[in-house]
């Protein structure tokens, strides 16, 4: 459905995106991970059809966007991150300004701008000018033109950005419901979002794609750091620290300072957080050690890494040999 | 056609909704009120609508960028055109879109001046040829100041800059004038051949019925030449091209 072949597009001498390959199927939830300046705006606006690529191709549905621009932008629902909304036009007029652009007949019409004004949940503002609504409600109706016309790709740049958080949340199980019938592209440098809501992950890292997989994959593929969360009774915390750092398997210990409300009610027990060697049995050493110097283990498991952490791994990765 | 119709549409409800085509109307009617009535309360005076002609062709160079200021600046203000140009609509038809809203506001305007024909029938006999010319020209006119006023919201997202750029060109060309009487040969030829309408007839309150120099002349006398009409016709295509250039160079930025 959407394909980048060796695509790299600069604005004047400064590369935004640099040789980006991507094939996306149909119906592929893909979400583009990166912090800001990433590249991952530009890679939109290229699919879009909104800026031409310097180097190598893109196509949607078959057509390429430079070539066939006009069969290519068809294909594509898009939201930008700004959400660009006439701010005088009522939210009913809007949509059927949009889907008349997009080439809807006024049957189609007649049929589509209420049921996706219902999708959207904005059925009380239907009349309201756009001007006059909340962030959440303009975002809504953002994404409402988006879809109005069905498009198969949905290309939604920071969907969530800059609204409270029920709304996000909101936001959030919508672009999840539209998932379903959609080839959607979504672009987030919120890694929980990307996480709940795509099956597979692009990090776009400095203009270049560093990481293409579904989130478990992600995961378990960075995980070259081993987590282990601690917790023991009957030691000074200090103590306990030097003695594990002692251990070969051990990289760092450091107290666990996140609030944990199961170990609220218990008296005298400290958390710790032990980053591990991979591969080196660093449970095992742990608990050998804790159990031999007679302190207390209440309780050791091995923790997850979160998006967030293989995230700032990528970022940081990439940024060590330059 | 049909996004050119939609893109039209939307702006003529645009206009309506907002106060800024309200101002510009009532100033429209006020300045050439002034001008007609001036023109034709003396004793004796010519039962014409060429004083009319004379305000409405020298404010135009005002009012035509004060309609059009808001209609490519907002869009990029408001990134809409970001939408616009990712639909599957060409830059040609948001652009022949937009100055199709405007000229209709203008022949409103326009429109709503016959009155003063109907005045002058009342109370004297006047030459009708002038007057058809007139008001033929006057949409002719209107359309070119349209062209160059919509060519100026296209440099950026600031309307004012829009305005200011779009009546400053207008002035230029309507004083060219001026210049040409200060140059020779075929520089003077050229400049002088660029003059839009007539530069300051229109204080000279001896010559109010004679609106002097420029392409609109021989429409006030009554006269429809073919070099008017083309110069016309090929100011507005000219500057609508220029426009829809400036949106296509936007996707290269």
């Amino acid at each position: 459905m959407i394909r980048l072949e060796h695509m790299s597009k600069s604005y004047g001498d400064y590369p935004a995106v640099i040789d980006v390959s991507a094939h996306i199927k149909q119906g592929e939830v893909v979400g583009f991970l990166g912090p800001n300046g990433a590249g991952k705006t530009t890679t939109m606006r290229v699919l879009t059809g909104f800026t031409p690529p310097t180097e190598g191709t893109a196509a949607i549905a078959g057509y390429d966007v430079v070539s066939h621009s006009l069969e290519a932008r068809r294909h594509i629902g898009y939201l930008p991150e700004s959400v660009p909304l006439y701010l005088d036009m009522t939210v009913t007029d809007y949509l059927r300004f949009m889907g008349q652009m997009r080439g809807m007949n006024r049957r189609w019409l007649d049929e589509r701008v209420p049921e996706v004004i219902d999708t959207v949940r904005l059925g009380e503002y239907r009349n309201a000018l756009i001007g006059k609504l909340s962030k959440g409600f303009r975002q809504r109706t953002g994404i409402a033109q988006a879809i109005i016309h069905e498009p198969d790709v949905l290309i939604l740049d920071e969907p969530t950005i800059g609204i409270d958080p029920i709304q996000v949340v909101e936001t959030r199980s919508l672009i999840s419901e539209l998932g379903g019938g959609h080839t959607l592209i979504l672009s987030s440098h919120i890694l929980p979002e990307v996480s709940a809501i795509c099956r597979r992950v692009l990090v776009i890292h400095e203009g270049r794609i560093v990481a293409d997989d579904d989130p478990e994959n992600l995961s378990d593929r960075l995980q070259h750091a081993e987590r282990i969360e601690v917790s023991l009774r009957g030691a000074e915390s200090r103590e306990v620290i030097t003695a594990l750092r002692t251990l070969q398997s051990v990289v760092d210990v450091r107290r666990d300072t996140r609030p944990a409300l199961e170990r609220a009610g218990e008296q005298g027990v400290m958390a710790l957080i032990v980053d591990a060697r991979p591969d080196a049995n660093a449970p095992e050493d742990v608990a050998r050690m804790i159990v031999d110097s007679g302190w207390g283990l209440v309780n050791l498991h091995p923790l997850p890494m979160t998006l967030e952490e293989i995230f700032l791994e990528l970022t940081t990765e990439e940024d060590s040999p330059a | 056609m049909r996004n050119v119709q939609t893109i039209a549409w939307k702006e003529v409800r645009t206009y309506f909704a907002s106060p800024m085509a309200y101002v510009v109307a009532a100033s429209f009617f006020a300045i050439t009120g002034f001008f007609f009535v001036a023109s034709v309360s003396d004793p004796f005076s010519e039962a014409s609508i060429r004083g009319y002609i004379a305000g409405a062709i020298f404010f135009m160079v005002f009012l035509s960028p004060a309609l059009t200021m808001r209609l490519l600046a907002e869009e990029q203000k408001l990134g809409t055109l970001e939408l616009l140009m990712t639909s599957p609509v060409r830059e040609w038809e948001i652009v022949l879109g937009k100055f199709i809203a405007s000229f209709v506001m203008l022949a409103l305007m326009v429109a709503g001046t016959l009155y003063f024909v109907i005045v002058l029938a009342w109370y004297g006999d006047p030459d009708i040829g002038p007057i058809i010319t007139g008001y033929f020209g006057v949409l002719l006119y209107g359309s070119a100041t349209l062209a160059i006023g919509l060519m100026a919201s296209a440099l950026s997202g600031n309307q004012l800059v829009s305005l200011v750029v779009g009546a400053g060109l207008l002035t230029a060309l309507t004083v060219s004038d001026f210049v040409a009487d200060r140059l020779t040969g075929v520089a003077e030829q050229v400049v002088s051949n660029f003059q839009l309408g007539s530069s300051f007839s229109v204080f000279d309150t001896s010559s109010f019925g004679v609106v002097e120099g420029g392409h609109f002349a021989d429409f006030a006398r009554g006269i429809i030449s073919v070099t008017d009409i083309a110069y016309y016709i090929s100011m507005t295509a000219v500057f609508l091209f220029l426009t829809v250039v400036l949106l296509e160079s936007r996707r290269w930025r």
